[in-house]
């Protein structure tokens, strides 16, 4: 403990812990995978920056996907199929089937738990239909949205931390992950954090750490993301010598509140919502003829930028699609979309029982993320092995990227994937760690690295405030890695963040202070917001072809025979990337289901 | 020996001025409570006058704006900024509400903003929730079930009966109504508060949870329930619309229909 506690300027209190399972990050994969791993006997810590209930899942609003066909005939083939399709074909077909296969039984399970899903009039699951999740390969929409109201992600959220408590779990809670502990065999071993309540800083030492730390929307100006999202464990892994994936693949909502951002749920569109343009047409129908407004969300977004950038936009501005619910009823509004009718009062002052609402494409979701496996092992690919594990690390949620999402997420698929794989997680961890084992001591002068980072930021006198160098990157990332892009633009969005990275040793942090310092933690946010930023645009830049939610207009096509593979991305400390790739899974878990072969993809 | 003075650090002093710039032309004055457990100095009323041409509408875009452009050192949570998360709860003009939810234009003169009354503070606007977490497990808010579920599908529950459950299960955490509640200034250690009580009957309320008669008796308290005065500051003040007092009315209904 010598070399941690005399940092470069005074003393920290450090705090070390030994832990057979730390979960860092506490939204639905987080407390999916604690409460397994806890109820499995493991001794289990979760530590989280926010208390666990205001996590970004508690947003989520449409519903969690999954074949219970209670409202009408559904097949888990079904489900994976159009996951496949949504994904343009780079999701990884085994872990969609795992996915799909997985859903129902992990649904039931969530209902087991209490979660308050609104009912049927037989009292089952209430179901309604979501962007691309479709009957039958394809022919028709098919309600398979599992939901509770337009609250889904609250409920489930809500009722994992119950069960949290009734597992006797312990949260770490405000307390910011600063980084990874590794070892020389390139293995993790634990995690630093900081306590903002007291100024301590603690060493997790830890046979397994997950990471589920969700996603970094906020690197971009308008998004529908919390300010919380940040992409800390992206940050971590990457500062760690670890690989990103897919970066290049961002997805944009098409219905965030024109112009607050806030999220208004695809489940409107679900319960017979659709979208005009300024001459009062239903465009959709033009773009996807079968399944309308219904269609995928990377293809719903390209519509509404379409028509805008043709001039078709609403408002003065022409900058605006509008979305009608008010043909719908004000009881059934009521009813289903409650949050709906509140959130575009309050930051739209509309009432969507009478009028439409305006929206726009905003930032919403990051399909890439840590490569993982099916059992939620951070995965290192090698030369030799593309699928090499990285001992005592996983990650899991938005965090990850197993890839079920590919190039596109469907609507729905959010709240399955984080309980898919953090449940798989937790029955992964309970295989591999022996709760009997000791717990290795930690390296030596484990987390020096870490603290002196944390130290440095701490007292950063340079010129620049962390808000305007954040603002500047989110302005560039709202530019350059937008619905559609080209070289030229991507390449100068790649300068631009370069730039940023050149500048960043100007940062200035006004606090000084070790107790909730969010200046210093705002800062060190900005870091890992860089970073994720830096793999977007290079991983961008260099696929040259349009696939699900990348779209290249000087390269409109997909190209199976060269892009069909992840973009896995290296990032060192000065800011550099290299970029590497790793095939796609074109194969099943199990002979109960074939491969389903690339075609194009039309909705 | 009874102590009549109040602690020397509970006087609020006046803190430090921040003028608009001169080209702004639509300033409110904002009055935000600061205090840091870093000196040994009291707590102070920092004065920002603020410009909200360059802002969004809500408290919050002010506050962020002060952070981003004005004192990086002014602290507060928010995270979802559409008042899902209950993150931004505080007391913004007398009222416990939501920071990403209070239009700044729904009130006149300066804006006072303050922390979440009589909780400990940790920093300016964040304040010490632990005693209110931990009360809200006290009550075990999960579901107890001694009937297995279906080994392969979900329990059924018909409309009517999980319709009881709305108006609480959307509840937040945010603990507005639990901090504007006298009786829980006053016998916060021993009285639950509304947010918990509301938790507690949502269980109650829920036609899954076979643990109705235990909750009942652990809440057969003078303090735990019966400290709530009707006093209705929580229903007043929930920034979600919900109805902490009826549920509270509630739960002491059934503590008598069950004894009758």
């Amino acid at each position: 403990m010598s070399a941690t506690s005399s940092p470069s300027r005074g003393a920290y209190r450090i705090v070390d812990h030994a832990y057979d399972v730390v979960v860092v990050g506490a939204g639905g994969s987080g407390l999916r995978a604690t409460l397994g791993m806890g109820a499995a006997g493991l001794s289990t810590a979760c530590v989280t920056k926010v208390f666990p209930t205001r996590s970004h899942t508690v947003a989520a609003q449409g519903g969690i996907g999954a074949s219970l066909g209670n409202m009408a005939e559904d097949n888990w083939r079904w489900h994976m199929y159009d996951t496949v399709k949504g994904s343009d074909w780079l999701g990884d077909q085994d872990a969609i089937e795992f996915m799909c296969r997985e859903a129902v039984p992990a649904v039931h399970e969530l209902e087991h738990f209490g979660v308050p899903f609104s009912r049927t009039e037989a009292g089952k699951i209430y179901q309604r239909p979501f962007g691309g999740h479709m009957s039958d390969y394809g022919k028709a929409p098919v309600p398979r949205a599992c939901a509770a109201a337009d609250r889904t992600g609250h409920a489930i959220l809500h009722t994992l931390y119950q069960q949290c408590l009734k597992h006797n779990v312990e949260f770490f809670v405000e307390y910011f992950a600063v980084d990874l502990i590794m070892d020389d065999e390139g293995a993790c071993r634990g995690v630093i954090a900081w306590c903002l309540d007291d100024g301590t800083i603690h060493r997790f030492n830890a046979k397994t750490v997950v990471l589920a730390t969700g996603g970094y929307g906020r690197a971009w100006q308008s998004c529908t993301s919390a300010h919380t999202c940040t992409g800390d464990g992206g940050g971590m892994v990457m500062r760690a010598g670890l690989p990103t994936q897919d970066m290049e693949f961002v997805q944009f909502h098409p219905t965030g509140i024109y112009p607050a951002g806030c999220l208004l749920t695809e489940g409107c569109r679900g319960e017979g919502a659709y979208l005009t343009n300024a001459e009062g047409e239903r465009f959709m129908e033009r773009y996807a003829p079968t399944a309308k407004d219904l269609a995928s969300r990377d293809v719903v977004s390209r519509a509404m930028t379409v028509e805008i950038k043709e001039g078709r936009g609403c408002g003065t501005k022409k900058d605006h699609i509008m979305m009608h619910l008010e043909h719908l009823g004000s009881d059934l509004l009521h009813e289903r979309l409650p949050g709906i009718i509140e959130t575009s009062r309050i930051f739209a002052g509309v009432d969507v029982t009478k009028e439409p609402v305006p929206v726009l494409p905003t930032v919403h979701y990051n399909m890439g993320g840590i490569p993982t496996n099916i059992h939620g092992e951070v995965v290192r690919p090698t030369e030799d092995n593309p699928d090499a594990v990285v001992p005592g690390l996983m990650a899991v949620g938005e965090a990850a990227c197993v890839s079920v999402h590919g190039a596109n997420r469907l609507g729905t698929n959010s709240l399955l994937d984080l309980i898919v794989f953090g449940r798989a997680a937790a029955r992964r961890a309970a295989e591999i760690v022996k709760p009997t084992d000791f717990v290795k001591p930690l390296p030596a002068g484990a987390g020096e690295q870490a603290l002196d980072r944390l130290d440095a930021m701490r007292y950063a006198k340079g010129g620049t405030r962390v808000s305007e160098m954040r603002e500047r990157l989110q302005r560039d990332m709202q530019t350059h890695a937008a619905v559609f892009r080209t070289e030229d633009s991507l390449k100068e969005g790649c300068d631009k963040i370069r730039q940023i990275w050149s500048e960043k040793g100007d940062l200035s942090v006004a606090d000084h202070s070790l107790i909730w310092n969010s200046d210093l933690m705002e800062a060190m946010e900005f870091e890992n917001l860089l970073a994720n930023a830096t793999a977007t645009l290079e991983s961008g830049l260099l696929r040259h072809e349009s696939r699900g939610a990348h779209a290249r207009d000087d390269f409109p096509d997909r190209d199976d025979h060269e892009w069909m593979k992840h973009s896995v991305s290296w990032l060192d400390e000065k800011g550099d990337t290299k970029l590497t790739y790793r095939p796609v899974h074109m194969k099943t878990l199990t002979d109960e289901v074939e491969v389903f072969p690339p075609k194009k993809r039309v909705y | 020996m009874v102590e009549l003075r109040l602690p020397r650090n509970s006087t609020v002093t006046k803190g430090q001025h921040f003028p608009a710039p001169a080209s702004a032309k639509n300033v409110r004055t904002f009055k935000v409570y600061r205090w840091t457990p870093d000196d040994d100095k009291n707590p102070a009323m920092d004065t920002y006058d603020i410009d909200l041409d360059h802002i969004g509408p809500m408290v919050l875009d002010a506050l962020i704006h002060i952070k981003n452009d004005v004192d990086p050192t002014l602290t507060f949570r928010r995270s979802c900024r559409e008042g899902i998360c209950g993150s931004c709860a505080m007391n913004i003009d007398g009222e416990n509400t939501l920071a990403c939810l209070k239009p700044i234009d729904s009130m006149t003169g300066d804006i006072l903003i303050n922390p979440l009354p009589h909780m400990p503070i940790v920093k300016d606007l964040v304040s010490n929730l632990d005693g209110a977490y931990a009360q809200l497990r006290s009550i075990e808010p999960w579901m107890k079930s001694d009937s297995a579920p279906p080994p392969d599908g979900e329990r059924l529950q018909s409309p009517e009966e999980r319709a009881k459950l709305d108006g609480m299960w959307e509840c937040i955490l945010c603990f507005c109504c639990t901090t504007s509640c006298p009786s829980y200034w006053w016998n916060g250690d021993r009285y639950l508060g509304p947010a918990t009580l509301l938790a507690a009957y949502r269980w109650i309320a829920d036609t899954r949870d076979e643990d109705t008669g235990e909750r009942l008796d652990s809440l057969e308290d003078t303090f735990k329930l019966y400290a709530c005065r009707t006093i209705m500051n929580c229903t007043q003040t929930c920034p979600k619309g919900l109805n902490p007092a009826k549920a509270i009315g509630r739960i002491k209904e059934l503590q008598v229909e069950r004894k009758l």
